[in-house]
């Protein structure tokens, strides 16, 4: 995933990669996913303008591509927080007490599921296994694994990312 | 070549990297230029061991010596302490290994590794997955080669075919079967696919499999194209799982390179080529037609079959579609005989199962076993057994479409029809072990939520069907449950059953009926006498001060983010029942144990 949004430059850059990412795929055979998955790479999520230019460079109608863009949920219309939280909600976490970590970060965070916070610090989302059941209950912020958690441990890590400058 | 006298192999899978190995591997490579034996001693990131409960694992060769929970502080002892003096660091060692000595260190002492059959993830923690000349060196790519040269694509077909080999993905459909049919179309274009969009919560089999021996199902694609006349194979991995992504790419290069993927491999004429194409977060997406859709950029909904992928598949051509466990087995078969290979197992289950340990269980990691293992074995002798001496209550197989095997059923053997005749299946491997603390209602709503989220919407028996069984289903648990909801939920889930489009639908009502057969008196608890026995659900369980334990300290007043508690020093404290909010902060706070969860 691509660190934060708009943090490689001006909307003109960006633009112009976006044009490198559509011809490099414009011959592919269902190129419309990796397209869409490069973008949000880019952008952090896909805005509208954003599907609209991939709509023109593949050739493929808009509703098209909202239809698949709404359809994965991978892919959001909505912007990241700088720091994206993600609780594994997979059979093995929930039955060790993740739901007790989601509702504890809930409560700090003053937001729900797939929302971000209005300092835009952090966003919360809830995923399906990302395949550390060794380490069940699981959360990741942005790239680094946190597991066997307890939820009295949610708040000093919250700290952490929140006092951090850069 | 520079021999080596030790090699120190560091778990690099992601249970293990999450829990640094990567910083592990850069301190022995410190340690060991700073005893200036770095020259000796070979630092390898291999694939998943499978114990991942006691991650990260190292693992020195050639004593075998496994070190477990290896701290990057510990690595200086391994270093001085063995690779320099040969003595085995016996803190290090797994529980159920310590007292013995070196010359018996070796891992396949250790209880978890006893009863396990590798065959499918034979080279995992084994080989390094990012270097091809190491999966070469344990007999890679010679099926490839044996079959190229020495095999027409029906005696291939008919190898599998007596291996008795059936699918990993969930199904268990026979392989030899699968490969025939889509020999048999006649078109110029088809393909082979490769499902490794593993979405059941709680399974990683496939993770591990492309993390730790990713040359393994590239092989095996191209046999398979081989064998059914296909030219483009693609494996559609899940974008979740970034390292195993990685080392795909990786490995497709390194075959190119090799001239093992592309044209005119072996000089046998045969030419195949290979892509990666990420998935976007849809379960659906493992459903046979619904991955096509996808890898085709679209929605992934699945089609009606027939016409089924071996007649129309992706883009309308021929196509056959295995999953990676499936795959991995493939080149073993040529290596040592379909015969072999249908030694091992149960009359009509062969070969083995890798399953995904998970939830209440000791030892939560990757196990491989011969098909006919029991539960028992797998749970007890291979998994530990149940943490903090708990009570085993139910065995959780096949995700969101399996069921639940109860503690009267714990000695079944493991294989695809016994699961199927006590109303679960073999599923894609994941087993997750609950205790007498888990609530089986609470368990299949979980299930039913993650299908209703997952559902696609095309048809209506899974689009509407489960959300009205999810909406009974939270009714129970909220204490609001009807008579006659335990009925309407067997109604609409045998006509969900009947009626929905495709695999992901017929099978959601799965977890709702197997827990009803085995735990129907949780059901009618909550429903009759509004009363959760494992006491997991919120509106049904009270949190209650005991008043001759109580020291009137006050300090569960003063964390109560409601304020729902009330008393002072001269008499105990009570909780509001009307405002409590049922968060529990309370019992985990209070210093003297007062404060009870009451069903």
């Amino acid at each position: 995933m691509g660190d934060n949004m708009c943090c490689c430059g001006s909307a003109d850059v960006m633009d112009q990669k976006l044009q490198e990412i559509i011809e490099r795929y414009k011959d592919t055979n269902g190129a419309l996913i990796p397209v869409l998955h490069e973008a949000q790479e880019l952008y952090g999520y896909l805005p509208m303008e954003v599907q609209m230019k991939i709509s023109e460079g593949l050739g493929i109608t808009l509703s098209e591509i909202y239809g698949v863009v709404t359809f994965y949920t991978q892919f959001s219309l909505k912007p990241k927080g700088k720091n994206r939280i993600s609780v594994c909600l997979g059979t093995a976490c929930y039955v060790k007490g993740a739901n007790h970590i989601l509702d504890k970060l809930k409560e700090k965070l003053g937001i729900e599921v797939g929302d971000c916070t209005e300092d835009g610090k952090f966003s919360l989302d809830a995923c399906r296994c990302i395949g550390a059941c060794g380490l069940a209950p699981v959360m990741m912020i942005n790239d680094d694994v946190y597991g066997r958690l307890t939820p009295d441990e949610i708040e000093g890590i919250i700290e952490k990312y929140k006092n951090r400058q850069d | 070549m520079q021999i080596y006298r030790s090699h120190v192999l560091v778990c690099g899978g992601t249970g293990c990297t999450s829990s640094n190995s990567e910083k592990i591997i850069k301190e022995f490579e410190v340690q060991l230029s700073k005893e200036k034996i770095d020259n000796e001693v070979k630092v390898v990131k291999t694939g998943c061991f499978g114990l991942c409960a006691q991650g990260p694992v190292v693992v020195v060769y050639p004593e075998g010596a496994m070190y477990t929970m290896v701290k990057v502080e510990d690595v200086k002892d391994i270093v001085s302490e063995h690779l320099v003096k040969g003595r085995i660091v016996k803190r290090l060692l797994p529980k159920d290994n310590m007292d013995i000595d070196k010359d018996d260190a070796s891992l396949e002492k250790v209880e978890f590794f006893k009863k396990q059959v590798r065959i499918a993830l034979r080279n995992c923690g084994v080989i390094n997955p990012e270097d091809i000349d190491e999966y070469i060196a344990f007999d890679g790519y010679k099926a490839l080669g044996k079959v190229l040269t020495e095999m027409t694509p029906d005696q291939v077909i008919d190898s599998v075919k007596k291996s008795g080999l059936r699918g990993r993905g969930g199904g268990g459909f026979p392989t030899g079967l699968k490969w025939e049919f889509t020999a048999k179309s006649q078109n110029q274009q088809k393909y082979v696919l490769c499902n490794a969009d593993e979405g059941d919560p709680g399974a990683f089999m496939d993770r591990s499999v492309l993390e730790g021996d990713p040359h393994s199902v590239i092989e095996a694609m191209t046999i398979a194209g081989y064998a059914v006349g296909a030219s483009q194979g693609y494996i559609y991995v899940r974008a979740e799982y970034p390292i195993a992504v990685k080392r795909l790419q990786i490995a497709i290069k390194q075959a190119k390179e090799y001239g093992l993927l592309g044209n005119n491999i072996f000089d046998s004429g045969f030419s195949f080529d290979l892509e990666i194409r990420l998935g976007a977060g849809a379960f659906v997406c493992g459903e046979e037609t619904a991955l096509m859709t996808s890898i085709e950029g679209k929605r992934g909904e699945p089609r009606p079959r027939p016409p089924f992928p071996a007649v129309k598949g992706l883009w309308q051509k021929p196509t056959l579609l295995n999953n990676v466990e499936t795959y991995a087995n493939i080149p073993v078969i040529f290596l040592k005989g379909a015969e072999w290979f249908a030694s091992i197992g149960t009359a009509k289950s062969k070969g083995t199962k890798v399953f995904a340990l998970g939830g209440k269980i000791n030892n939560t990691g990757l196990v491989e076993v011969p098909m006919g293992t029991t539960m028992r074995e797998v749970i007890y002798e291979i998994g530990g057994g149940i943490p903090n001496g708990k009570k085993f209550k139910a065995a959780q197989t096949g995700g969101p479409s399996g069921g639940c095997i109860p503690a009267s059923h714990i000695d079944v053997p493991i294989d695809y029809d016994s699961l199927i005749e006590l109303g679960s299946m073999m599923g894609s491997g994941g087993l997750i072990v609950m205790d007498e603390d888990n609530c089986m209602v609470d368990i299949a709503k979980f299930f039913l939520e993650f299908t209703v989220d997952e559902s696609c919407g095309k048809c209506p028996p899974c689009r509407i069907g489960t959300k009205r069984m999810l909406e009974i289903l939270e009714r129970i648990t909220d204490g609001k449950g009807e008579e006659g909801d335990i009925e309407k939920l067997e109604i609409l889930a045998k006509n969900i059953k009947a009626s929905a489009l495709c695999g992901l639908g017929q099978t959601a009502p799965n977890p709702v009926l197997s827990t009803l057969r085995y735990f129907r008196n949780e059901y009618e608890a909550h429903v009759k006498d509004k009363k959760c026995l494992a006491g997991v659900c919120k509106s049904l369980m009270r949190y209650v001060i005991q008043p001759d334990a109580c020291k009137k300290c006050g300090i569960c007043a003063r964390n109560c983010p409601v304020n729902c508690i009330e008393g002072d020093k001269t008499k105990a404290y009570v909780i509001d029942q009307e405002k409590c909010i049922k968060c529990g902060t309370c019992m985990e706070k209070c210093p003297f144990k007062a404060i009870f969860k009451n069903a």
